[in-house]
């Protein structure tokens, strides 16, 4: 391999890493917020893309008009999905609750393949060109998932820190019973951070959407990012992007390197971290208080 | 309703105390032993199948249902006890000795994967078993010259020393006896130390741990005896379906079986047993279900996906514990009519119960 | 020579010291309460004395024998069972199952001769029933034998609690808030239970408990500790009447 090739499969590598942290972002906020790790968090993101197809080129509306709808549609899906599905099972065992996430998962991925078929199709963006410096060639699709994943993470960080309804999420989080009594609607906020939670899953479909074609084959990467966030440490958003970013950047090389387990390397990589350190890379106590 | 008077600590270890499930499980087993001399052909393949679901289903049912683990991955250990019974019995060895061969191999690897796992919190563990169900399955297609890759692997005749079980009334004896005696371990497994053990580690580690349970050792103890009696079950699978091929035991796979247990009742094992029902009579309800359904509908890929999502989903809200759970309604119903009050099953008011530390 | 011996405690989380150099021993056969502030380390202390936490310095010597070198299920065996602060029952089975779980230091069965439930896995199966059903008589609490633990009330699953911790056959109880959340008639069940446990099993009692009555009642000595540093030591009128202690609960204007 040479040099010109490693620095392309590296860039190709940190592009795929953040758009598996977009996903990342998503649930993690979930879990933060409620404890429940949503498997079908891949789904949410294909979801998007097929949302954002749908009202961009068969509606025939354009790119940026198709993509906000489709965003927004995402966000009321999520605000659904809490308020008529998930908050049912508040107190139910976490494993119920995994189950019932991969079963949405699976409905998901059937209806979406029913409504728009299982044969790839592809959304046009308005940044398709591809770019060359020094021998490395790399599409200007790849850069702006880069960019929009770093411009998202700025933006989340400013709602959650700034805003008030970001802060009282912040202390739902933190507390559900206190923030309760503090006059904080619980309920509703943790619709909200699953709302913003499947709109950053609809970014992230949009910008991975030139890559890879649209299809239901797409919510793989919700696994892969569910793989990243544990090798990195669930508990920390920053976690979850640096286990998300080594996944994306060591996938294309062991690919190259030993095609015979190609697209599993996510995995592989998560089985060896967790063998060696069951708690992730940087570890969190998840030990109950007695 | 039987009223019992107990008299003796025996009455409390025995099972089948109570007469009516005394005359339920005889009625059942009688059933279960004239099938064959009854029905034949397609339709006693199709028993032999749902006999063979049912060690499976008893097998993640020590896991999910007992124990509280999830895993995703338990259709990787039906193939790795299919694999290794098939191939070894191309190498001519006899099946009594290559499918308790396949179930320890299930078992060796569930232990591995349940000594990692058992370090784990909840969802580490979930997306761990998911992982490794995805790399099992590469790893079989990847390994051509053992298990024929994705070209498949033709099952060997059932034989021993010349003497082959064929397809057929033979056969379904053969598996009759294996539940019954898979059946009867687990369930004496469950009235003693080692399932209260399970129990215990499901309900609440920290006091578990302060009885002198130790809870790594507990779960090692839950995947082996969970991945060998998956292990046992994919290897009786592998005569009732010919041909092996890693894509038969994927993620897919992996899902029917919870949603067998899930269906079925998670933590008895009747439920295992019900969800082994369910699972088989699940393609006619579908067909049946076509043919109500507009074309359109009907003959979509994926329709069978989206029951399945639908169908766990459903039963997860609605009735969580499972078909069991229903019969169990249902038998209280008729046998207090009419003092039946629908308050005996209703939940009290739950909160979130943090697993978290803060 | 001392029941329980610990010495100079520490317990630290992160840079939080919540334990600070605690020093104090248990006889054997008396009840010792510890009591204490909100966030004084009470449980914190018996968390470090089940090994639930490891301490960071210090030693805890129970009979003699270093706790310290012990892993957390490995307690029980030395003599040692506990209650918790916020009930830890196995919710989903019976009250005698969970008694039967109580049992599981002892089991000497492995799960193979289980799976074909041989003669001698009756024989322990009979063997572990008596000692519930002791047990289940010494508190009374017969009548709710078969019943779920989830179907029963606050009361009576503290009850099973201390039933279950008893079933471990312990030298040492550790009881966190024994007599919280229950009516006057259940305290008072209670304290004279806990002083049957004393006197008919001859088990060492270590309590933490805010009712101070309960307290005055049946302890023979009590330790009183605030912000992770023991006040004082002595029976319940000379630690209630110790100006330290009065301070400590009511503000040093008091």
């Amino acid at each position: 391999m040479e040099f010109s090739d490693a620095i392309q499969l590296l860039l190709i590598g940190i592009s795929q890493g953040c758009g598996y942290a977009l996903i990342a972002i998503g649930f993690v906020f979930i879990y933060r917020a409620t404890e429940i790790v949503n498997f079908a968090h891949g789904e949410l993101m294909m979801l998007g893309a097929f949302m954002v197809l749908t009202f961009s080129e068969i509606w025939g509306l354009g790119f940026w008009l198709g993509s906000a709808l489709g965003i927004l549609s995402l966000g009321v899906f999520g605000y659904l999905l809490d308020a008529v599905v998930m908050r049912r099972l508040v107190g139910q065992a976490q494993a119920t609750i995994f189950i019932l996430t991969v079963a949405i998962a699976m409905m998901l991925r059937a209806l979406a393949g029913m409504i728009w078929g299982w044969t790839p199709l592809s959304l046009s963006v308005p940044f398709s060109s591809d770019i060359t410096f020094g021998g490395v060639v790399i599409g200007l699709d790849r850069i702006m998932i880069i960019v929009g994943t770093v411009v998202i993470s700025l933006l989340l960080y400013a709602f959650f820190s700034l805003t008030r309804t970001g802060l009282a999420i912040q202390a739902a989080s933190q507390n559900q019973l206190a923030a309760y009594y503090s006059r904080i609607p619980v309920k509703r906020l943790i619709a909200v951070v699953w709302a913003i939670g499947a709109m950053v899953a609809a970014v992230a479909g949009i910008m991975m959407a030139p890559v890879t074609q649209v299809d239901t084959g797409m919510s793989i990467f919700g696994i892969k990012a569910l793989a990243g966030a544990v090798v990195g440490g669930f508990g920390s958003i920053p976690g979850a992007v640096l286990g998300c970013l080594i996944i994306g950047v060591a996938e294309p090389f062991l690919d190259f390197y030993f095609p015979a387990f190609k697209g599993t390397y996510a995995y592989i990589i998560m089985l060896a971290v967790l063998f060696i350190r069951p708690e992730g890379l940087i570890s969190q106590t998840f030990q109950k208080k007695v | 309703m039987q009223v019992l008077f107990k008299t003796n600590y025996d009455q409390d270890i025995n099972y089948l105390v109570d007469r009516g499930e005394r005359v339920r499980v005889l009625l059942a087993l009688a059933l279960a032993l004239i099938a064959p001399l009854v029905v034949g052909g397609y339709f006693l393949s199709e028993l032999t199948m749902f006999l063979v679901y049912i060690i499976a289903g008893l097998g993640l049912m020590v896991l999910v249902g007992f124990t509280g683990m999830v895993s995703f991955g338990h259709g990787a250990f039906l193939g790795i006890g299919a694999y290794t019974h098939s191939v070894l019995l191309g190498y001519g060895l006899p099946f009594f000795i290559t499918l308790p061969a396949g179930a320890l191999a299930a078992g060796l690897i569930g232990a591995a994967l349940g000594r990692a796992a058992s370090k784990m919190h909840g969802f580490y563990m979930a997306i761990a078993t998911l992982a490794f169900a995805i790399v099992v399955e590469t790893g079989i297609g990847a390994w051509e010259h053992v298990t024929g890759g994705h070209m498949g692997l033709s099952v060997p005749p059932m034989a021993a020393f010349g003497w082959e079980v064929t397809a057929g009334p033979l056969q379904y004896y053969l598996i009759l006896a294996l539940v019954v005696f898979c059946i009867w371990g687990v369930a004496n497994l469950m009235r003693s130390p080692t399932g209260r053990a399970f129990v215990a580690v499901r309900d609440s580690e920290t006091s578990a741990r302060s009885l002198g349970l130790n809870i790594a050792r507990t779960r090692i103890k839950a995947f082996f005896i969970s991945a060998m009696l998956t292990g046992l079950a994919g290897g009786l699978l592998s005569h009732l379906v010919f041909y092996l091929s890693p894509e038969s035991f994927g993620v897919n796979e992996s899902l029917k079986l919870l949603l067998m247990v899930i269906v079925g009742g998670l933590g008895t094992i009747t439920g295992a047993i019900f969800g082994a029902v369910f699972v088989s009579i699940l393609p006619n309800l579908i067909n049946l279900l076509q043919n109500f359904l507009p074309s359109s509908i009907a003959e979509a890929a994926g329709l069978e996906q989206l029951l399945f999502g639908a169908i766990i989903s459903g039963f997860i809200m609605f009735e969580p514990e499972g078909l069991y759970g229903r019969w169990r309604k249902l038998r209280l119903f008729i046998e207090t009519f009419p003092y039946y009050k629908r308050a005996t099953f209703t939940r009290q008011k739950r909160y979130l119960k943090t697993e978290r530390f803060r | 020579m001392s029941e329980l011996e610990v010495n100079n405690l520490v317990v630290a989380f992160g840079g939080v010291k919540a334990i600070n150099d605690v020093s104090f021993s248990v006889e054997p056969g008396e009840i010792y309460a510890v009591i204490g502030p909100n966030g004084a380390g009470k449980s914190t202390i018996f968390n470090a004395i089940s090994r639930v936490y490891t301490p960071q310095f210090g030693s805890i010597r129970f009979q003699g024998q270093e706790l310290l070198n012990c892993e957390a299920h490995e307690v029980v065996s030395a003599g040692i069972a506990r209650t918790f602060q916020n009930i830890e029952l196995f919710e989903n089975a019976t009250v005698l199952d969970n008694l039967l779980v109580g049992r599981a230091s002892k089991v000497r069965t492995g799960a193979l001769s289980e799976f074909f439930f041989t003669p001698r896995v009756r024989r322990e199966e009979h063997e572990h029933r008596r000692k519930v059903e002791d047990i289940l008589d010494l508190l009374d609490m017969q009548h709710h034998r078969y019943e779920k633990v989830a179907d029963l009330s606050y009361g009576a699953r503290k009850n099973v609690e201390l039933a279950r911790a008893l079933c471990a056959d312990p030298k040492l109880l550790l009881l966190d808030e024994p007599a919280s959340g229950l009516n006057p008639e259940e305290t008072a069940d209670m304290s004279f239970w806990l002083k049957d446990i004393k006197e008919e099993l001859g088990v060492t009692i270590v309590m933490v408990e805010h009712d101070m009555n309960l307290v005055g009642r049946i302890a023979d000595r009590v330790l009183a500790i605030a912000g992770g540093e023991v006040l004082a030591v002595g029976n319940v009128t000379e630690v209630q009447s110790n100006p330290t202690v009065q301070a400590a609960y009511l503000g040093t204007d008091a």
